[in-house]
């Protein structure tokens, strides 16, 4: 169900990909203090879609990941639209590791339509960079907040996402597939994507019914002091708590060995060679 | 027509006594020759019967891999294989408008209940987990039942210290399974890490094609990862690449070929090598204990 009171699934794709919207800079201004940024992968660029770096939550060192959209047209571009290269993935877990080094918690902001789609980043390995966060992220030992404050778009998010805590704003969004690239697929017509937005169940309260975000985190004073505040006490509060706690990685196991949904039927005979 | 020299006074005393003495079976017209259903080899363009490809591992004359079914793979590669979780389906957990009737079409065009067969099995006598993705089967799309599946048949190997040996052909994650598709990458992708830290080996085959969610997630991940020529491997589809960009590929883009000038496959092994070039992966790569 889109949330229930006001909007269809799709207005809030709309929403979620508002330029109006904090970016994932503006999160980090907004919840930390004494940010330092720390640039590139250290083996071939610095993908500024992808901004990382250390800063003080209250008073505890933490290594922020953010997904960076932009406001204007000018940032847009110089962020790459949000759309992540391998070079930022590879950041990303570079920095990772460093926070597992220094037991420092993980807190990453996610809003991106999906990684980088183009002939560059295919052959610099897209898929493998990918491969490569799901693969380490699952099993670091220290915690990982995911905060959806956009877009989540497919693997480009889920990048940033295999985390002991998953939440979203009121009008983020999370989908395997854009409602745009669902619709031309199924009905060959992207003016479907109004329907596909419903069907895909992609909204912050459908990832919350499906288990894959443990919290809708209201948007009451967006982008204020006050929205701040309340985002950075949650931080903390879920970083302690997170940071008390044995076995870690264990547990983030257990979150995303439980998803999926099927049946399982008996078979009779196996005449298989 | 007979093959009977040409003498005259001959034809009254020689009497073929069977088709073999009238000129042999080249004398008989073999009218389904032509009728025989052919497929055009997109790489040389002949056009070849599908006996011919089927009895030479689904490969043209030239090289060209045709895709095969994870059924003829096993038989190709493995000496015993014993089938573990065929029973794991796929429901609808969305509600997804025809996923249910697709679903339903797509087991009986490709005989299988799922887009990935898992097993235990020997290749070249080596002990070891199988999993083959189906590309008959919705395009190997991984839904719930494959990530479950393949999660389980690493666990497997993980509790009984076996290698895993897996081939992939995908469209990516299945849609119609919505986020809870997504999950599965993260799912099998901690289950490779389990089986990779118990110092088990993991060998991926990317087979034609390996696209989306399956290459950014287990695909990926092995300890050693072949491809089989002419395989066609990415993350985003060519169609959108170049839709998006608006510009022209370049030749051989995202062939397993250039995968391997760019440094992310280990090897590209062709079909007749690559069972025993596996068998002797898994003899050198075998466990520490």
């Amino acid at each position: 169900m889109a949330n229930p009171k006001y909007k269809s699934a799709y207005e809030i794709v709309k929403t979620a990909r508002s330029g109006q919207r904090p970016t994932g800079i503006d999160m980090i201004n907004g919840c930390f203090t004494d940010f330092i940024e720390l640039h590139g992968d250290r083996y071939f660029s610095d993908d500024r879609a992808i901004i990382g770096g250390l800063a003080l939550l209250y008073d505890i060192p933490v290594t922020v990941i953010a997904i960076e959209k932009g406001h204007t047209l000018k940032e847009r571009t110089e962020h790459g639209f949000g759309a992540p290269q391998p070079e930022g993935y590879r950041k990303a877990l570079r920095l990772m590791r460093q926070a597992e080094k220094f037991k420092r918690p993980i807190i990453c902001f996610v809003d991106t339509s999906g990684a980088y789609c183009g002939i560059d980043a295919e052959e610099r390995g897209q898929g493998s960079a990918i491969a490569a966060n799901l693969y380490e992220m699952i099993g670091l030992k220290v915690p990982i907040i995911s905060v959806f404050i956009g877009e989540g778009g497919s693997g480009g998010a889920l990048a940033l996402a295999v985390a002991d805590k998953v939440w979203m704003l009121e009008n983020a969004v999370y989908s395997v597939i854009s409602p745009e690239g669902c619709a031309s697929i199924i009905w060959k017509d992207i003016k479907k994507a109004e329907t596909a937005a419903e069907y895909l169940k992609m909204t912050a309260y459908d990832a919350l019914e499906l288990g894959v975000a443990d919290e809708i985190i209201s948007e009451n004073g967006l982008g204020g002091d006050e929205f701040y505040t309340m985002l950075k006490d949650k931080l903390k509060a879920a970083a302690d708590e997170l940071t008390a706690f044995d076995g870690l990685a264990d547990a983030r196991y257990k979150r995303f060995r439980k998803f999926g949904s099927y049946d399982e039927i008996t078979i009779e005979t196996e005449e298989h060679k | 027509m007979s093959n009977l020299p040409n003498v005259p006074f001959l034809k009254f005393i020689y009497k073929p006594k069977n088709e073999l003495e009238k000129g042999g079976r080249t004398e008989i017209p073999a009218p389904r020759q032509s009728s025989e259903p052919e497929r055009r080899c997109p790489n040389c363009y002949k056009s070849v019967p599908l006996s011919k490809i089927s009895a030479n591992m689904s490969m043209c004359g030239c090289g060209y891999h045709f895709r095969m079914t994870a059924r003829q793979r096993i038989s190709l590669i493995c000496d015993t294989f014993e089938e573990l979780w065929p029973g794991v389906v796929s429901n609808d957990p969305l509600g997804f408008p025809g996923y249910v009737k697709k679903l339903d079409t797509v087991k009986v065009a490709s005989g299988e209940l799922e887009a990935v067969v898992c097993g235990k099995a020997e290749i070249d006598s080596q002990p070891c987990c199988v999993f083959i993705m189906e590309s008959y089967f919705m395009m190997g799309s991984m839904g719930s039942a494959v990530g479950e599946k393949i999660t389980r048949l690493f666990e497997y190997a993980t509790m009984n210290r076996l290698p895993v040996v897996g081939f992939t052909v995908s469209g990516g994650a299945r849609m119609q399974e919505g986020l809870l598709s997504l999950m599965q990458m993260a799912k099998t992708s901690g289950a490779v890490r389990r089986h990779s830290e118990a110092g088990l080996f993991y060998l991926t085959v990317l087979t034609d094609p390996t696209m989306g969610g399956v290459t950014a997630s287990f695909a990926m991940e092995g300890d050693i990862i072949i491809a089989e020529p002419g395989a066609m491997v990415g993350f985003a589809g060519p169609r959108v690449i170049e839709q998006t960009t608006g510009k022209t590929l370049p030749k051989g883009f995202q062939l397993a070929e250039s995968l391997l000038e760019h440094g992310f496959v280990d090897a590209i092994i062709p079909r007749p090598e690559q069972k025993e070039k596996i068998g002797k992966l898994l003899m050198m790569n075998k466990a520490v204990n």
